[in-house]
């Protein structure tokens, strides 16, 4: 099977998912007591009229059911409807999301770039004072609070002034020519990489460690260095690989468990991301702009696994095979 | 389990962290004992106060039984500051097995005697107090009851019904299977964070504080479930072709006990395993729904909640010793990961992770 075809059925079979999704958020904010549009009614800029055609597009006067059907059509025609102040949910979204994808991929970036090689060092040198060290750290960084560890960085900033304190841009920005923005844009995204990096490091290079050990005492590996291949070619060429390859299953978790993360993150560092957008949005009970962030989410979570399964294709050959 | 015991001798690291786990639950569980003030006594006159500094030398450079002053608060008109002075005439004596507030140990027993606690007039903040001048270190005490028992709690909800949602999956097959699975996938395609802090919010504000605990906790199960019984479905598919899960059908057993009796229990190595390293991440979630005002409300404590001091710049900054909570949460959770890869060595001789 070409692996177009391949790509094609993981694509569609993340729609049945998604549709799944939306039918489980829909009914789980729903459930809740608050009327949706309490807000705008309290809201004098808002005219009623505005408010009798809310009721009519999210189809209040009709059953629930119905209304889930009310919501998917105006969903999928790109239409999420306005916030309670007043603002396009979708231009919203679509803004935080592009935020969070550059803070998740820049991290996910560092993590591999980090991780692979210090695991791998830790394999090679197994029970050294090195891999103790990476078994130490890495148990750290699994324990601590991203929050917790979030606000220790910030004392940081503050008491160095090295970095700034939360947001994406200087409050000078529109006036910086591009080269500056993009280091501005830079400087701020330093610390909520810093912190992220270091809790997913933690998992990532333990695993590959695992993973290179379990290779290495394999019986191919074993067989290869009896024949008398030279040790840095066996590790290179024939462990690696397999080793790697149960990582990049994880990529599609291990971004999952970025986006949940940087909420935290993102709200320590007030940072204008997707995950602080809900949490806002929950605080304030604006239903469209929790139900659209979420399905947003879930939408790059489940893409994000259909990549990581692509991707596995295209690196592992044994699963080609079946 | 004598396997297990012998590792915990041999292992220096896994057992101080037992020893850790152990003080850390037998000081939640004396904490009336431990505690200097009842959890919601509260002095106006200390917000904020710093931490009382305990003198065991005296001023002409004699040893003393360990003492201290009372601090007072200062406000400078001119800087629009706030100060802590201590007032040195009079010294408090810190006194051991003492008379304090009266309360029921273990739910049962009624006393007064605390293991340390002061004169009447002396004001005993260890840790300083927060911005409704509770103490600190009795809010941090009865704040780990809730912090550290949450997580086993959602544990025993969530296990059982993940255990039975996937032995039913994996044993039917065919389009049972296929649905559960969907849905189970469904729900793990919402990132867990966004969903977690969604169903906390939706939670009607006027609840009391028992029910509210019961409701995060199980909010806090309905995230964990869905992962692990992908994993038992996957284990129960594989036991089922087992020729004993035959015998046992054609004597006429029936379904449901099979699944109970016969493929459930051959999933316990993994269960345990899966147990002792999820209960960090509860106690994760739930420090930080509560850091967000979304878990567990004031004047209830738990270390999430009393963290979300931090959120204020001030106080980082210059009050340092409100981020305790935050440590305790980062100890008890190492510990708990420590003691989780030592399990999963004994129990899982094959994986590498933890060695």
């Amino acid at each position: 099977m070409s692996i177009w075809i391949y790509i094609f059925k993981r694509i569609f079979q993340t729609i049945p998912i998604l549709i799944l999704v939306t039918i489980i958020s829909f009914f789980l904010i729903r459930l809740s007591p608050v009327d949706p549009l309490a807000e705008m009614r309290l809201n004098p800029a808002i005219s009623k009229q505005s408010i009798e055609h809310e009721i009519k597009r999210l189809g209040l006067d009709k059953p629930i059911y119905m209304q889930y059907f009310y919501w998917a059509k105006n969903f999928a025609k790109g239409d999420m409807g306005t916030t309670t102040t007043g603002e396009s949910v979708a231009l919203k979204i679509k803004e935080r999301t592009l935020n969070t994808l550059l803070l998740s991929l820049n991290v996910l970036f560092w993590t591999w770039l980090i991780g692979i090689p210090v695991g791998i060092i830790a394999a090679l040198n197994y029970r050294s004072t090195f891999d103790r060290m990476l078994t130490l750290f890495s148990s750290a960084g699994m324990a601590i609070p991203s929050f917790f560890f979030a606000v220790l960085m910030l004392i940081f900033a503050q008491k160095t002034g090295l970095f700034p304190i939360g947001g994406l841009t200087s409050a000078n920005f529109y006036r910086l020519d591009l080269f500056h923005k993009i280091l501005d844009i830079m400087h701020h995204l330093f610390l909520p990489t810093f912190v992220l990096t270091t809790l997913s490091l933690a998992g990532l290079s333990r695993q590959m460690r695992a993973n290179l050990l379990d290779t290495l005492d394999s019986d191919y590996v074993k067989y290869a260095v009896a024949k008398g291949i030279s040790k840095n070619r066996v590790i290179l060429v024939h462990a690696l690989r397999n080793a790697i390859n149960p990582l990049v299953t994880m990529l599609g978790f291990e971004f999952a468990g970025l986006l949940s993360g940087a909420a935290l993150t993102e709200y320590v560092f007030q940072y204008p991301g997707l995950g602080r957008l809900i949490l806002e949005a929950v605080m304030k009970s604006d239903i469209n702009l929790v139900m659209a962030g979420l399905v947003i989410g879930s939408v790059m979570l489940v893409l994000g696994n259909a990549l990581s399964d692509i991707l596995l294709r295209v690196v592992d050959p044994r699963v080609r095979g079946n | 389990m004598n396997s297990l015991l012998k590792k915990f001798k041999k292992d220096k690291i896994s057992l101080i962290a037992l020893i850790i786990l152990i003080f850390m639950y037998l000081s939640i569980l004396f904490a009336p004992f431990l505690s200097t003030y009842e959890k919601n006594y509260s002095n106006r006159e200390l917000s904020y106060s710093p931490p009382v500094k305990i003198y065991t030398i005296t001023p002409d450079n004699k040893l003393s039984k360990p003492y201290f002053y009372n601090l007072k608060r200062e406000f400078d008109p001119h800087t629009l500051s706030i100060t802590y002075n201590e007032v040195r005439d009079k010294k408090h004596y810190i006194n051991f097995f003492t008379k304090g507030y009266e309360y029921k140990l273990f739910g049962l027993i009624k006393t007064n005697i605390h293991l340390i606690g002061t004169d009447n007039e002396g004001e005993l903040h260890i840790l300083g107090c927060d911005i409704n001048g509770r103490d600190n270190f009795s809010r941090l005490l009865f704040g780990g009851r809730i912090s550290l028992t949450i997580g086993f709690l959602a544990l025993l909800i969530s296990f059982p019904i993940g255990l039975i949602y996937g032995g039913i999956s994996g044993y039917f097959g065919g389009i049972i299977d296929n649905i559960l699975m969907r849905i189970s996938e469904a729900i793990m395609s919402i990132p867990t964070f966004y969903l977690l802090i969604i169903l906390a919010a939706i939670l009607p504000s006027n609840m009391t504080s028992t029910q509210r605990f019961a409701l995060i906790t199980v909010i806090l199960a309905f995230i964990g479930w869905a992962g692990f019984a992908r994993v038992v479905r996957g284990m129960v598919l594989s036991i089922k072709t087992e020729d004993y899960v035959k015998a046992a059908k054609s004597i006429g057993q029936t379904d449901f006990k099979i699944i109970l009796k016969h493929i459930l229990p051959q999933t316990s190595s993994y269960v345990i395993i899966a147990i002792a390293l999820s209960v960090p991440s509860f106690i994760l979630a739930e420090s930080g729904l509560s850091f967000l005002g979304l878990g567990i409300q004031q004047p209830d404590a738990s270390w999430g909640n009393m963290l979300k001091e931090a959120q204020e710049f001030a106080n980082i900054m210059y009050r340092p010793w409100l981020l305790t909570p935050g440590f305790l949460i980062f100890i008890a959770v190492l510990s708990f990961n420590i003691i989780g890869d030592t399990i999963r060595d004994v129990l899982d001789p094959k994986s590498k992770i933890g060695r």
